[in-house]
């Protein structure tokens, strides 16, 4: 049989991936295009404004016209710049920050056809390291982007984003280990099953319960890496113009902006799975209701997603409410507050998990 | 042909031109961005080998800061084709014998090792997954992981202390 194919492979798993990957990316675009609208109507709230109501009912198409807008404008490149990377970097940050989602479980398996089919594009054993050596290339599209344009603005710009994913990354990784030593494992279904079955229906079982202080690091590390407000040094207007992308327009543009988006998502994402019980609904147990696996998925997948909202809406909320912080300010904070923090946190775990085994 | 040879092919060949266009190019941060090209490529082959833990340590630890380092000291000092220093051509035969004579030992010594004798374990062997890493780590080899540890640490003090305003 081997012989007569130049390939063999289970197509069926192939056509699986490829759809689960196409339906994965343009989930995290959608969502990222309709932030960008929850933003503007939850920084009109808060200061008492009405927000973007023109485009449509409630001003829902909004997005779209904005983004037909990007699509339309001329597109710059300067003279002066580097014209293979000024292209890349966009390109850079978009694949960095739809890259994460490979790892993440997004609900039970689905059943079609009388196959099982998991809702997770790659259950890998490294699992979080996986998404850490994602994260950790996301300096590139800045750097790359921030140099290539040839402007001392957007040079700085990118230095400081880039020194900045660098410290915040380390406390991130330690908050981690902490976590880890919990669930014994990288991978991230193991880490979801970790927390199911616990009291009131997995509330109990929760990391967030065991880890509140990693937890608390690893949001504070995330809005760092997504570059929101009060960390959006790389961007901030009154110092550096624009920042990095200031020589960018029209698409190219949109993508450093939407990209920003996407990541916010899937740090949304990403933490309800480690520390929320990922895709568990709390209060019930969803096993006893005897009702069809796939009705099982779509609910799970409906709370993860209602999970992610509620953290996207949190960075929202304090990105309209604090200040930016001085240069000097964030960099104490990442390396002389949350680092000390994180690796206390990690040694007490450590004494109680070695403690409650003896 | 299987697809986890089509992959080997590819990898290497990537990781080749990846690594001559390294040394080829003019542009520092062109050669810079090669050699992380050449990272992922290597990275591609522990995957094949199964070697996952080494294949994301190997791109979070090289390629996400190491590399990320190197371009920062060359955007900052704001190397490019016209500040690049001539080098005089005997200055360039040095360097190719020299390069010569190390790749000569390496073929020389690989070519009577035992590893010719090994075949690698594609897509089977466990001892690259993190939890058999890991135990092998922590016993057969605990004292040369720890001394290395101690290493780092006090390179790092090092480097605080040189940092230091007096």
């Amino acid at each position: 049989m081997q012989g007569m194919y130049l390939l063999v492979v289970d197509w069926y798993f192939i056509l699986e991936k490829f759809l689960l990957v196409g339906l994965v990316v343009s989930l995290s675009m959608v969502v990222a295009m309709y932030a960008t609208y929850a933003e503007r109507k939850v920084a009109a709230f808060l200061q008492d404004r009405i927000g973007p109501n023109r485009a449509g009912i409630f001003g829902l198409l909004q997005p779209l016209a904005d983004g037909g807008k990007l699509f339309f404008k001329e597109e710059i490149i300067p003279l002066a710049s580097s014209k293979a990377l000024f292209v890349l970097g966009p390109m850079l940050a978009m694949i960095t920050a739809l890259l994460t989602s490979a790892v993440i479980p997004w609900s039970t398996p689905l059943r079609i056809f009388d196959r099982n089919i998991s809702l997770q594009i790659a259950d890998i054993n490294i699992g979080i390291l996986y998404i850490f050596g994602v994260v950790s290339l996301g300096v590139y599209g800045i750097m790359i982007g921030g140099w290539a344009s040839n402007n001392k603005f957007s040079l700085l710009a990118a230095i400081r984003g880039a020194s900045q994913m660098i410290s915040y990354e380390l406390a991130m990784g330690l908050s981690l280990i902490a976590l880890l030593m919990l669930t014994g494992s990288l991978q991230m279904s193991v880490i979801v099953n970790h927390q199911l079955g616990g009291g009131l229906g997995g509330l109990l079982s929760w990391h967030v319960i065991y880890q509140p202080l990693g937890f608390v690091i690893f949001f504070i590390c995330a809005m760092a890496e997504c570059n929101r407000t009060p960390f959006d040094l790389p961007e901030a207007e009154n110092e550096l113009n624009f920042g990095y992308h200031q020589e960018y327009s029209s698409m190219k543009l949109g993508f450093y902006l939407f990209a920003e988006y996407i990541n916010m998502f899937i740090s949304g994402v990403v933490m309800s799975t480690l520390f929320f019980g990922g895709y568990d609904l709390p209060f019930v147990n969803e096993e006893t209701w005897n009702i069809h696996q796939n009705w099982l998925a779509i609910i799970g997948f409906c709370t993860l997603l209602g999970k992610a909202f509620f953290f996207v809406f949190v960075f929202m909320w304090i990105r309209w409410t604090i200040p930016r912080f001085r240069f000097d300010q964030l960099m104490n904070l990442g390396w002389k507050r949350l680092i000390p923090l994180a690796l206390i946190n990690m040694v007490i775990t450590a004494f109680v998990i070695l403690w409650l085994k003896k | 042909m299987n697809v986890t040879q089509i992959l080997f092919w590819f990898l290497s060949v990537l990781a080749l031109f990846g690594a001559l266009m390294v040394v080829t190019s003019k542009n520092p941060v062109h050669s810079v961005l090669w050699l992380i090209a050449t990272f992922f490529s290597i990275s591609g082959h522990y995957i094949l080998l199964n070697a996952q833990f080494l294949a994301i340590v190997n791109i979070i630890v090289y390629a996400g800061a190491i590399m990320v380092l190197f371009l920062f000291v060359i955007m900052l000092m704001n190397l490019n084709k016209t500040t690049e220093p001539k080098k005089n051509r005997w200055l360039k035969l040095a360097g190719g014998v020299a390069g010569g004579c190390l790749l000569l030992v390496f073929i020389a010594a690989l070519k009577s090792s035992e590893i010719t004798q090994q075949t690698a374990e594609v897509k089977t062997g466990d001892i690259g997954l993190i939890k058999n890493l890991g135990r092998e780590l922590f016993s057969t080899y605990v004292v040369p992981f720890e001394i290395s540890s101690i290493l780092f640490l006090s390179a790092m003090v090092g480097a605080v202390v040189i940092g230091k305003k007096e």
